[in-house]
């Protein structure tokens, strides 16, 4: 038996290989609902850069009609089975739902496996995924600012290209994970039983951006008080006058995705909250703070590349003499930071 | 992390198959390489892996095979790919015995690994294989 890997250069036909093509017309493609260049412009959107802020452009005047759902929980509590129905319910009746299912990397390597389309693929048919929906899988790529900047792109590049609802998934861990989420039209948390009761889940700050609550695997033992607890807290939101101005309470959805029970009443409960939020104007508030959401992201992931710049570059010198404990690192900081606002906008 | 394109890999066991221990091993080698690795896991066809490649915009498509179906399965989803204008690199790994190496390659299969290939063996096999794909 050989030890070796039988790896010999493969000779592709000249036909074949990714055909290089200009943003363009990749862009003017996926409009026209070639999937292939919709999964290329979506892999430029994940690598960042000047290529990625041409897509957010181009896709801009397009986008604006989805309905964007977060989905969110922890890991294992079945967002990715729940999903799958959600999109095989959506692709049903007549709709063309997209996913974007968020996995994380791993910090030492970079690397990840994104195991969520296991769970759909088994439940979506693949003739019908391939015409009606659109499931892509994203790393969270090391430090949390490339989601931050990647997610909300990405969205907007589904909705230009004719997907409705577009469906957010991630593991609620992480604050950026949460303002992802929290920046939806709707925010969808998943509870299970068993994972420790509501002071948990609202230490893990999800209760403040869920629109839906979902208790999922509510055949196992201990879903009614994963419920009760969840009413509870609430009722506490309530006191404390957290809750909506509009006096929009999250409503509790039992569900056993695995069982393909509640799915449908968790796209309703959904819809509810989609004609709550347009007979409010909530939905224009939501918006106004996605914009913001993602704005503020940009800025920072801009501001902090000018910090790592000048403290290699022109600031150098001022970064030594805090090294050489000749000034303090807050003094340091603060002569740099005048001297990064005085350079004016960046070109 | 470098600043070299992030290689995503889909991993699948094609058809009636139900060893996928080793394929759990492959995930795991090439997320340590730095690779992302979209697993789709158990009993797909060739339409569930092209749809997954298409969406995925993936780099590479590794199969694991143990069933002796290799000589049908393997250049079905190369022609498979062939037709949905992917030009995604087919790699086979698993039990494929020596004779039908060969082959293989000939129907386009871009690689077979074969048992006792090393971490790193794998991992390059796969860098090698999408380099070549372009």
């Amino acid at each position: 038996m050989s030890l070796k890997p039988f790896a010999t250069p493969w000779p592709p036909p000249a036909e074949m290989g990714k055909p290089k093509r200009s943003i363009d017309e990749l862009y003017a493609a996926a409009r026209g609902g070639e999937r292939r260049a919709l999964g290329r412009l979506l892999s430029i959107v994940e690598r960042g850069g000047q290529d990625a802020d041409q897509i957010s452009d181009l896709a801009h005047p397009d986008a604006g009609r989805a309905h964007i759902v977060g989905i969110t929980g922890a890991p294992g509590a079945g967002k990715s089975t729940l999903v799958g129905q959600l999109v095989r319910d959506l692709v049903g009746a007549g709709k063309k739902p997209a996913v974007l299912a968020v996995d994380p990397s791993s910090p030492l390597t970079g690397g990840a496996i994104l195991g969520d389309r296991i769970r759909m693929d088994d439940i979506v048919d693949p003739g019908v995924e391939r015409t009606s929906a659109f499931i892509r899988s994203m790393a969270t790529r090391g430090h949390s600012g490339g989601l931050a900047l990647a997610v909300p792109l990405a969205v907007r590049l589904f909705d230009a290209a004719g997907y409705d609802p577009v469906i957010i998934e991630t593991v609620g861990v992480g604050q950026v994970e949460v303002d992802v989420v929290g920046a939806a039209d709707t925010a969808v948390v998943v509870m299970t039983p068993g994972m420790g009761d509501a002071v948990q889940a609202n230490k893990a700050g999800l209760l403040e951006v869920a629109d839906v609550f979902v208790v999922n695997k509510a055949d196992r033992p201990g879903a009614n008080d994963v419920r009760r607890d969840l009413d509870l807290m609430l009722d506490l939101s309530h006191m404390t006058g957290q809750e909506s101005e509009t006096g929009y309470r999250p409503p509790i959805v039992m569900a056993s995705a695995l069982n393909a029970e509640g799915s449908e009443e968790v796209w309703a409960t959904v819809e509810k909250h989609r004609a709550h939020l347009d007979e409010s104007g909530l939905r224009a508030t939501r918006r106004q703070h996605r914009i913001r959401t993602e704005v503020r992201a940009r800025l920072a992931q801009a501001m902090a590349a000018a910090a790592e710049a000048t403290m290699d570059g022109d600031g150098a010198t001022l970064l030594r003499q805090a090294e050489a404990a000749d000034i303090s690192p807050t003094q340091a900081t603060n002569e740099l930071l005048t001297h990064l606002l005085n350079k004016g906008p960046a070109s | 992390m470098s600043d070299e394109p992030q290689l995503r890999i889909i991993l699948a066991k094609l058809g009636l198959d139900g060893h996928d221990r080793g394929l759990k091993v492959v995930a795991r080698i090439l997320r340590d390489a730095g690779m992302e690795v979209i697993y789709l896991g158990l009993r797909q066809t060739t339409d569930s892996i092209v749809a997954a490649a298409e969406q995925e915009d993936a780099d590479a498509i590794g199969l694991s095979m143990h069933n002796a179906g290799h000589m049908t399965l393997a250049p079905a989803m190369v022609t498979a790919v062939n037709d949905a204008e992917l030009g995604t690199p087919v790699i086979v790994g698993g039990i494929v015995p020596e004779e039908d190496v060969q082959p293989l390659l000939d129907k386009g299969v871009a690689a077979v690994l074969g048992p006792g290939a090393s971490a790193e063996d794998v991992a390059q096999t796969v860098r090698d294989a999408v380099a070549a794909a372009g």
